[in-house]
């Protein structure tokens, strides 16, 4: 298991480099930062100072090797815009991301699964029925007009819910939640519903898909000629051997529930990295650019890696090969 | 034993199968008995409703089948229409199952010692402790060496007829007074099938089971089978005492069909076989299934259908034995 695990970040690495490859590629093609930094007035001897001092008549490599040794250490340098480092700028908006992309794969799978197993199940009931016609809304309807669907439902009309932010926050060391005031929870509904809702109704269409290729197999019959109760036979002997697929496809959900909430963060002005990346994509901030690349990169790997992990607890066959237990 | 009431009656069963080009009759008219211990083999062609007979006691007819007609009785009680949670206490406690293939009648996800506990806590008053406790005494008797250690692998980890014997173990677990064993060798290979028949037959007779088993290895029934059915297009075209049957058919069905096995004592350049085939469903020829094959066929055949009539030592559908017509 260990070594799967060493194995897996051994594979990571190169992959990391790459990304951290095009990041730096950035800084070279969009835009010049000297340029930026000297403003409109400046002397020859000054831009060639500030060439040297920034490392900048280094050969390509030697300032590749330098900003990979200062992203491993977590430093992206200043943001043009707003002239704070990054690394502090992110972990600011981080929590707000986190907490929204937990609460929309919560919400997904809470509601996702079950429906995805009911719908198997009672393939033919009018409430399944119903299900899947949701469902195809889930899957066709863009977020933002979701987004501004409800909106306009509960914000506008209704006035239950707050429209924008993340309503009062409670620091918690660096970390600041909205999941300890009333507020703050009002406000993480409609955002999470949003930003969740594609994923429900692709989780329940997996589920119910795997459902009805497992409810076929022989080991469901010979569980229901054992006379196990139906409970049993649906959620643990069918759930469980639907798991591996779902696992898969929930895991990518995730990375990209994290990295592309950027619409979500945008119409709901969710104070969170996706929506601090898209005010720098508009300024052409490049630092704040191949920062959040990187840590979305990082992100999808580490999840990769977790989904790996969880293969191999549920399902006993994988374990042979690799991992040697068992016996 | 043979004055004891049967413990599983068989009435006249009809299963249907509606479609959109109408209704297919899977079985139609089937009956036969069961009694306490008794091994029942049933034997006929892919299709000849062997499975679906096993299926239909079970109470597991994959939809949209239903039966249309008729009644199953176990234990002098009807079952055929109870409903499923009704019937889900009597599968596994007191009518078992054993199924084709056991590379897949096991959830590959948890090991064979949980499935023998979920299946013995649901249906006895046992603790998870002593079901455990049980469970590898279960496995020592179908013959897994080190049940002690097996107990917690997964069924991945067995060979093809080690799984058939925890399958075999988790349909008697419970201890069931019948067995519907559904071709419990055929997915095996050739060695092992002996050996597996061996010890169904021997925890059989230990256990006081009847069984039905359903195959179409006619050296298992003549080995395991006290009497024997055999069924052709839905119907059981002749039952009777293994021996009279495997012996001295009368049916002529299973006289091909006996004849089509070949004979071990001497040397035969072609074997005899069967000329047609069994007529699909949608196509049941009028009168006797079996008319457009049958060798002895005459006019009353292709228009009356035959019951079940004595034909000396068993009982055969065919007109041949209709005292009124026959001459011999």
């Amino acid at each position: 298991m260990f070594a799967f695990i060493v194995n897996r970040i051994l594979q990571a690495i190169p992959v990391m480099l790459t990304v951290a490859l095009i990041s730096f590629a950035m800084f070279a093609y969009v835009g010049d930062p000297v340029a930026i930094m000297l403003g409109q007035d400046f002397t020859e001897a000054q831009r060639a100072a500030l060439v040297r001092d920034l490392g900048l008549d280094q050969p390509f490599w030697v300032q590749f090797a330098e900003f990979v040794a200062n992203a491993v250490q977590g430093q992206f340098g200043l943001s043009y815009r707003l002239s704070r480092p990054v690394a502090e700028l992110i972990a600011e908006r981080a929590p707000a991301t986190l907490e929204l992309a937990f609460c929309a794969a919560t919400l997904a799978l809470l509601i996702g699964v079950p429906m995805g197993v009911y719908t198997g199940l009672y393939r033919n009931s009018w409430l399944s029925r119903f299900f899947l016609t949701f469902s195809l809304i889930g899957v066709s309807l863009p977020t933002f007009l979701i987004g501004i669907l409800l909106i306009l439902c509960f914000a506008v009309w209704l006035g239950w819910l707050p429209s924008f932010g993340r309503g009062d926050t409670v620091q918690l060391g660096w970390w600041s939640t909205g999941f300890l005031t009333w507020s703050g929870i009002k406000a993480l509904i409609l955002p999470s519903i949003t930003l969740g809702l594609f994923q429900l109704t692709l989780i329940m269409r997996l589920v119910r898909a795997e459902m009805l290729e497992v409810l076929r197999t022989d080991y469901i019959k010979f569980a229901r000629a054992r006379g196990l109760p139906n409970r049993a036979v649906h959620f643990g002997h069918a759930l469980k051997n639907t798991l591996v697929p779902v696992i898969t496809i929930v895991g990518l959900q995730l990375g990209a529930i994290i990295a592309f909430a950027i619409v979500t963060e945008t119409v709901f002005q969710w104070p969170g990295m996706g929506l601090l990346f898209i005010q720098s994509v508009g300024v052409a901030d490049i630092p704040v650019m191949s920062a959040y690349l990187m840590l979305i990169a990082l992100v999808f790997v580490t999840i990769n890696l977790i989904v790996d992990l969880l293969y191999y607890a549920v399902d006993p066959r994988l374990r042979i090969g690799r991992g040697k237990g068992g016996h | 034993m043979s004055n004891t009431a049967p413990l599983l009656q068989v009435r006249n069963l009809r299963v249907e199968f509606p479609t959109r080009r109408g209704t297919l009759v899977a079985l139609d008219d089937v009956s036969f008995d069961i009694s306490p211990g008794e091994v029942l083999g049933v034997v006929g062609e892919s299709g000849a409703g062997k499975s679906m007979t096993g299926a239909a006691i079970i109470g597991l007819l994959e939809p949209p089948g239903r039966i249309a007609k008729g009644e199953i009785l176990f234990d002098g009680k009807r079952i055929d229409n109870l409903r499923y949670e009704q019937m889900r206490r009597i599968r596994g406690k007191d009518i078992g199952a054993i199924f084709q293939d056991p590379l897949t009648t096991l959830n590959p996800l948890y090991t064979v010692g949980r499935q023998l506990v979920e299946t013995m806590t649901t249906h006895l008053p046992i603790g998870p402790g002593e079901a455990r406790k049980r469970a590898i005494g279960w496995l020592e008797m179908v013959g897994i060496p080190a049940a002690a250690q097996r107990i917690d692998s997964y069924p991945h980890e067995f060979s093809g007829g080690m799984r058939q014997r925890v399958v075999i173990a988790l349909a008697l677990c419970a201890e069931p007074r019948l067995i519907v064993a559904d071709e419990p060798t055929t997915a095996l290979d050739v060695s092992i099938q002996a050996q597996v028949i061996a010890l169904l037959k021997t925890l059989a007779r230990e256990k006081g089971t009847a069984m039905m088993l359903v195959t179409h290895d006619m050296g298992v029934i003549a080995e395991t089978a006290d009497r024997v059915a055999v069924m052709y297009a839905g119907r059981v075209a002749e039952i009777g005492p293994v021996r009279e049957v495997v012996k001295h058919a009368n049916h002529p069905y299973s006289v091909g069909l006996m004849a089509s096995i070949p004979p071990l004592d001497r040397r035969v350049e072609r074997l005899a076989q069967i000329d047609g085939a069994m007529p699909r469903l949608s196509a049941i020829p009028q009168g006797c299934a079996y008319n457009p094959r049958c060798p002895q066929v005459f006019d009353k055949c292709r228009v009356l259908r035959p019951d079940l009539i004595n034909a000396g030592t068993t009982r055969a559908a065919c007109w041949l034995f209709d005292t009124e017509l026959a001459d011999g």
